[in-house]
């Protein structure tokens, strides 16, 4: 545990070392305050639909940016050498980072707050769909980091891994559009593994269980696969 | 291809398992269809330090990964401390300091934050690790670069933090991969004096293509060339087997031509030089190694009435039988 604190530790304050944490920060709350303040929804329901709807879309490239550099760049600065034969388990190394870039989003998701803040003072907003909103960008951004992740495994290129990690994301998210043209019967196949099809509901206030498996299994199998390439190594 | 037969030199403190503290057998890499090793074996015993030499692209590096389990052989096992690398990678890893190749650090870290996460990913906590961390900090002399972020080090100061991270856990066995590449001269001292101390009680495994520097730390060594060892032992066994003095430096008095006349009537001659002018012109004889000529040819240029003045067998250098063993490409063709 105290190697995998150390791992954890070590990635968080390297993420809030760096400039572009920060940068990443103020656009996510730009984009947040675009869509807070332009969408009707704001103001005649006092909702945050504005906000999500733009963060979670915002977030297909955030959540890339935020975790290509992980695995690949200590492939690429040759560092990998030094934790794969420290006596770490792999799923250490892989879920150290992760949570790592889980947190760092969360505070990116705190730092939102004043949004809904500014409801309460301005108007009379429901509290449900504000959590379960809540509850959906951070759900959607843990999928998209984990596929960010994932990326980041399998080359020492970062730019590359981002490229891989956006058209996944975007893959999962416009796959629902698709099946349109097609049948019912595949429009439903396809719509139910799209991650655009669970999000609205969230912002609505509705947590619906097949979302919140949904999402959760799409990350257990793309922290998964991650898991896999980093120990692939290891018989390479 | 000269090929020695391998060799266990002294006694050793063998590990509870009854066997060395490193075994290698049929060590095999292939990287895609090219050998980067083939069919390597080798034993290391403990309190050993023993140096891997040869050329760039010998397998060294191969060798070195191999141990620490960063990747597994092609075919053949390896077996640190009694646990084999591919059934029980973690009691390796737990047992092994490794500084990889061109020295992988992180480089917005400062180099003390370094060497506490370097510590803590290998198990110490607490009290003892901050000690151990002001140890090696002090050890490598990078106090003064303590609070410095590693990519402002300079290399020779990015290598001692490679160092000092193998060093920090006091691990059963060091694996260096050319540890004193770029430190400048003034601190390699200070490093090979860490490597000997450290490996009277530990082991220690390291690569070079610098010959005098394997054979100033190295109890014994092990050239490698194109993925095989062509040579293991002590380094001046080494030289010893390989060469035997077949160099002589001789100072003579006497027309040039004559003494020349004297000196070949020895059989085991092969070659003659004359080096300078006047009191510095010099004889430099060569003659089929094994054997030692220095008896004959002084009494063959006494009984020509010369007068010998001096004579020296120069051994073969290192370097030379470096170049012999790895150079037998070229002698084919």
């Amino acid at each position: 545990m105290n190697r995998f604190a150390a791992l954890f530790v070590k990635e968080l304050r390297t993420y809030l070392g760096a400039p572009s944490f920060y940068l990443m920060t103020a656009l996510f709350l730009l984009v947040g305050g675009y869509g807070f303040g332009w969408s009707p929804a704001t103001y005649l329901e006092s909702s945050l639909e504005g906000f999500l709807s733009w963060t979670g879309f915002f977030l297909l490239f955030l959540g890339p940016a935020l975790t290509v550099r992980l695995l690949a760049e200590e492939e690429k600065m040759g560092t990998l050498e030094l934790l794969l034969t420290s006596p770490v388990k792999d799923w250490e190394v892989v879920f150290g980072k992760y949570l790592a870039a889980l947190a760092v989003f969360f505070l990116m998701l705190v730092g939102s707050f004043y949004f809904p803040l500014l409801l309460i003072g301005f108007g009379h907003p429901d509290a449900g769909p504000i959590l379960s909103g809540y509850l959906g960008l951070f759900l959607l951004g843990a999928v998209v980091l984990a596929i960010g992740l994932f990326s980041s495994s399998l080359t020492a290129n970062p730019i590359l891994a981002y490229v891989l990690a956006g058209a996944l994301v975007l893959f999962f998210w416009f796959i629902g559009l698709a099946g349109s043209s097609s049948g019912q019967g595949t429009q439903m196949v396809l719509q139910t593994v799209s991650l655009s099809y669970y999000f609205p509901a969230f912002s609505r206030g509705l947590i619906e269980t097949n979302a919140l498996i949904y999402y959760l299994s799409l990350t257990a199998v793309f922290l998964f696969l991650t898991l896999r390439a980093v120990e692939s190594r290891r018989w390479r | 291809m000269i090929r020695l037969p391998p060799q266990k030199i002294g006694t050793h403190d063998f590990t509870a398992e009854g066997t060395a503290m490193i075994e290698a057998e049929k060590l095999t890499k292939y990287y895609g269809t090219h050998p980067a090793l083939v069919d390597v074996d080798f034993q290391i015993e403990k309190g050993e330090i023993v140096g891997f030499l040869g050329p760039n692209g010998a397998g060294k590096s191969t060798t070195l990964r191999l141990l620490t389990g960063y990747f597994p052989p092609s075919r053949g096992t390896v077996r640190l401390a009694g646990f084999d690398i591919r059934t029980h990678p973690l009691e390796v890893r737990k047992r092994i300091g490794y500084l990889p190749e061109n020295v992988p650090l992180y480089k917005e870290m400062t180099v003390r934050s370094f060497l506490f996460f370097m510590a803590a990913l290998r198990g110490l906590n607490g009290k003892r690790k901050a000690a151990r961390v002001e140890e090696v900090l002090k050890d490598f002399m990078l106090h003064h670069q303590a609070e410095t972020l590693i990519h402002k080090l300079s290399k020779g100061y990015r290598q001692l933090t490679g160092m000092a991270q193998a060093f920090v856990h006091e691990p059963e066995v060091l694996i260096l991969d050319e540890p004193t590449l770029s430190i400048d001269p003034r601190q390699v001292v200070r490093v090979r004096e860490r490597i000997k101390a450290y490996g009277r009680s530990h082991t220690v495994v390291l690569s070079s293509h610098i010959l005098p520097e394997v054979a100033l730390i190295c109890d014994r060594i092990l050239v490698m060339d194109q993925g095989r060892i062509v040579a293991a032992d002590r380094p001046e066994r080494l030289a010893a087997a390989l060469g035997g003095p077949s160099v002589y430096e001789m100072e003579v008095t006497g027309e040039e031509e004559a003494v020349r006349a004297a000196i070949e009537k020895v059989p085991e001659v092969l070659k003659i030089r004359c080096t300078g002018e006047g009191t510095e012109r010099r004889f430099v004889v060569e003659g089929r190694p094994g054997k030692d000529l220095r008896e004959a040819l002084s009494s063959a240029v006494t009984a020509a009435g010369f007068t010998l003045l001096g004579l020296t067998a120069k051994e073969m250098s290192l370097e030379d039988i470096f170049l012999r063993l790895t150079r037998h490409k070229e002698d084919k063709s």
